[in-house]
């Protein structure tokens, strides 16, 4: 790894170019409180080129590119663009030299037209007018020149999420922005759009446009960047071109020791637990059918994966079995007992743990503290809630401690907002408080989207001694590596239709991918 | 019968359009305020402070004109407090606007006690005068009901279009709307959102002090105790009403205004056998209906209420 520490003043020669660097930040140092986030970083980036920065959540990535933006202030470290400094300067001025960037939750306004979204700031406050027609015509010639197309009246809340960030995109070019910032593109976006991103930031990259783009998801970085700079613990840890590095190099630079993603070993399941019996939901408003004649099984001592492409029924299924979301037809059966009316609280007190998709919204109560969050799926009961009703709040910090502990859930103390939690270490907090009470079945909804390698292997192998334990998993991703490894079936979902399950073990992505696009109802095995 | 007798008489419509101009004033100032983001409950001491020193600049010896501007810019002030704690210092919106309600009527009261000790009844001053407009005035029916007000009555007509056309075809309305929508957008584009949202406040906070001023100098020629009567908080209704459009709000306040002009007719005509409150009741209850038909599915700003912190995490 060492060869590969090349220290940054020397990493312009390392890319092979003799041409002035367009921008170069040097000794980039940011404290929050007495959190180090960026510490005497140095980057450097050409015409046309894209860097990638890689790093964990947390390693300091969007701090240093917020700073580059002018939405933080550096403590100290000078940032050089286009030949001239760049200092104290906010993201207005960070625009008029060039610098755009496209944020990770984006910054539109959904009741707004793409139109007024673009122009919003492109114009001076105190002109009495819009130049409309003309901003309309420079945004056509641009999205034909890029090759990107949005219908650009529709108000924002009526695009996908891929069409929004083209807009973010075209936002920052309709500004003539010559350096990119890109904070985790591909977070939010389906496969097929990440492809199409890549496909749209390499001909941009070609006709000169420099962009920089966040990223911890190393087989994107490898496929995209031509050059990437590896952050840990707010520190450059690693600069080098891509194609001198593979995804282990990366990944062990990334975490700073070698990672090892778990498998399940095979072993027979045992009884069922949970089962849909021909569930069929509709949908509220328009009464169409979003889940059809669903038949599921899972037996414990085996994880079930269900694979698919995002929004073809995997929430609305996940509603159904946490509780959400009754069924309109069908029988849902826990434990062996049709559950006439299912609610959460029901489900949660017959052993069903679940792990939600969305841990912001529905995972935690974000300014509540760790140890009251931890109480959340067990009101009301010893030895915690004395009487079922009187909370011990001793008791509770204890047990919550001890699962802080035991879990590694790295934070200050138990009485922390859990929102200033890292994406990772929330999780586990979450899994520990459904893995603590044992429970029997698990609903797992993309368990480990948005977590860095570490935080990865670590819900990987707890959700892997659930297992052994004897609970039986339901596991809804999108990652396929993830499902394959940990999946001893695995059914596909495609247009609220739910394919025949088939065994994991020896399932390639190949086989996999076909029926992801519905291939399944005459060739199911 | 009776009830049609009011609808074709057009001192009802002129009653209506008269009535709705001080709310037409005040609705438009608040929806700049939430279209910013910045929920103004300041309204109704806004209105009243207005009210008192537009009487004030006139019983002083000012013109009419120049009372109005001085009413806008007492309420641009009282924006501006209010602006400085919700969207500087991030305050509760709610709290900080009920107390700049408390704080400007009751300065109000206190400085026109101040001023007339002694006074039982309140003094007159020469207020607008309606203004005939040239052969339109001269239309039967249509003349009397629309063509002849007062020059504050016409103006809150024209303002309408005017906030249409700075909110949808301006950069500032456009910076004002997402400021309201999404903050964050607004500072990535590099507009400083606080600069945004404080000239909205006191921009709306004008619009409403010209609106209570509008009844001590053109519909009304003094300054009585009590004489905003809830019609702040009216507008604020009006606002959710009108789902933050400012075409639907001067059908909102119009609404209100023909529905407490019909009142003031039937106390008159019906007075006798039915309770005089039931009719002053009428325009709240009918308000509160067309709410719930209206806008069960209004869409508000995203980001109202929600203060917005330079430099936070993001």
């Amino acid at each position: 790894m060492e060869s590969l520490s090349v220290n940054p003043a020397s990493a312009d020669i390392a890319s092979g170019d003799s041409v002035a660097p367009i921008l170069s930040i040097s000794g980039i140092t940011k404290r929050f409180g007495s959190l180090a986030a960026n510490q005497n970083i140095s980057l450097s980036l050409h015409t046309g080129e894209i860097v990638a920065l890689l790093g964990e959540n947390g390693a300091g990535k969007t701090t240093l590119m917020n700073i580059l933006f002018g939405h933080y202030r550096a403590d100290s470290g000078t940032i050089e663009a286009f030949g001239e400094p760049l200092e104290q300067h906010s993201p207005e001025d960070a625009l008029k030299r060039g610098i755009g960037m496209v944020h990770q939750h984006f910054t539109l306004a959904d009741n707004l037209s793409v139109l007024d979204n673009i122009m919003l700031g492109t114009e001076s406050l105190w002109q009495p007018f819009s130049r409309r027609s003309v901003a309309r015509k420079r945004l056509q010639q641009i999205m034909q020149d890029a090759g990107l197309n949005v219908n650009i009246d529709s108000p924002v809340r009526d695009l996908t999420v891929g069409e929004r960030q083209r807009v973010e995109i075209l936002k920052a070019l309709y500004r003539n922005v010559r350096i990119l910032i890109l904070d985790e593109p591909t977070a939010v976006l389906t496969p097929q759009e990440v492809d199409d991103l890549f496909v749209l930031l390499r001909s941009m990259a070609s006709r000169g446009l420099a962009i920089i783009i966040i990223s911890h998801k190393l087989h994107e970085v490898l496929a995209i960047s031509d050059r990437v700079v590896v952050l840990r613990g707010g520190e450059v840890v690693g600069n080098a071109e891509t194609a001198t590095v593979d995804r282990n190099q990366l990944a062990e630079m990334i975490v700073g020791r070698a990672v090892e993603r778990p498998c399940v070993e095979a072993r027979p399941a045992g009884e069922e637990i949970l089962a849909l019996r021909a569930v069929t939901v509709r949908d509220r408003a328009t009464h169409r059918i979003i889940l059809s004649n669903i038949d599921l099984q899972v037996r414990s001592h085996e994880i079930v994966g269900v694979a698919g492409v995002s929004g073809n029924g995997q929430a609305v299924l996940a509603s159904v079995l946490s509780g959400l979301c009754t069924p309109d037809e069908g029988e849902f059966l826990l434990q062996g007992e049709t559950l006439k009316k299912p609610s959460p609280r029901l489900l949660t007190s017959k052993g069903l743990a679940r792990i939600p998709e969305d841990r912001h919204t529905d995972g935690v109560v974000s300014e509540m503290s760790l140890w009251e969050n931890l109480l959340l799926d067990e009101l009301g009961q010893e030895p915690v809630w004395r009487m079922g009703m009187v909370l011990d709040r001793r008791t509770a910090r204890q047990q919550a401690c001890q699962l802080i502990d035991e879990y590694d859930v790295r934070c200050h103390n138990e009485e922390q907002p859990v929102g200033l939690l890292s994406g990772g270490n929330m999780q586990k907090l979450i899994l520990a408080r459904n893995l603590a009470r044992d429970p029997d079945v698990i609903l797992a909804n993309q368990p480990t989207r948005g977590l860095d390698e570490g935080a990865i292997a670590t819900v990987h192998s707890l959700l892997i001694d659930a297992r052994n334990r004897g609970a039986g998993i339901l596991l809804i991703t999108e990652d396929l590596d993830e499902l394959l490894r940990l999946s001893d079936r695995v059914v596909v979902m495609h247009d609220g239709h739910m394919s025949e399950s088939l065994p994991g073990a020896g399932l390639t992505p190949r086989e996999l991918g076909l029926r992801m696009s519905g291939a399944f109802d005459n060739n199911a095995t | 019968m009776d009830i049609l007798d009011i609808l074709i008489s057009a001192s009802f419509w002129a009653a209506t359009i008269r009535i709705a101009c001080p709310l037409i004033f005040a609705t438009l100032g608040e929806l700049i305020c939430e279209r910013a983001g910045v929920l103004n409950l300041g309204i109704e001491g806004i209105m009243t402070a207005g009210a008192m020193s537009g009487w004030l600049w006139v019983y002083n010896g000012g013109d009419l004109i120049g009372a109005v501007l001085f009413a806008a810019a007492v309420g641009a002030m009282l924006g501006l407090l209010h602006a400085s704690f919700t969207v500087s210092l991030g305050l509760s919106q709610h709290v900080t606007g009920i107390g700049i309600t408390l704080l400007a009527s009751s300065l109000s009261y206190f400085i026109i006690k101040m001023l007339l000790p002694e006074s039982t009844s309140p003094p007159k001053i020469v207020p607008f005068q309606n203004i005939d407009v040239p052969i339109l005035s001269s239309l039967p029916f249509l003349g009397e009901a629309l063509f002849s007000h007062t020059p504050l009555t016409y103006t809150a007509f024209l303002v309408v279009p005017i906030i249409m056309y700075v909110l949808y075809r301006t950069p500032w309305g456009l910076a004002m709307r997402i400021a309201g929508e999404n903050p964050v957008a607004l500072e990535a584009q590099g507009i400083d959102v606080i600069r945004v949202r404080t000239l909205a406040v006191m921009l709306g906070s004008a619009l409403m002090a010209i609106g209570g001023a509008s009844l001590t100098i053109s519909a009304f020629d003094a300054f009585y105790f009590g004489m905003i009567n809830g019609r702040g908080w009216i507008c604020v209704a009006l606002v959710i009403f009108a789902s933050w459009r400012p075409g639907k709000a001067l059908l909102g306040a119009l609404l209100f205004a023909g529905l407490d002009a019909f009142q003031v007719r039937m106390q008159q005509q019906a007075g006798a056998y039915i309770p005089y409150q039931f009719f002053l009741m009428l325009p709240y209850v009918l308000s509160i209906v067309a709410m719930i038909i209206v806008a069960r599915r209004a869409e508000y700003p995203k980001a109202l209420l929600k203060p917005y912190r330079r430099g936070e995490r993001l």
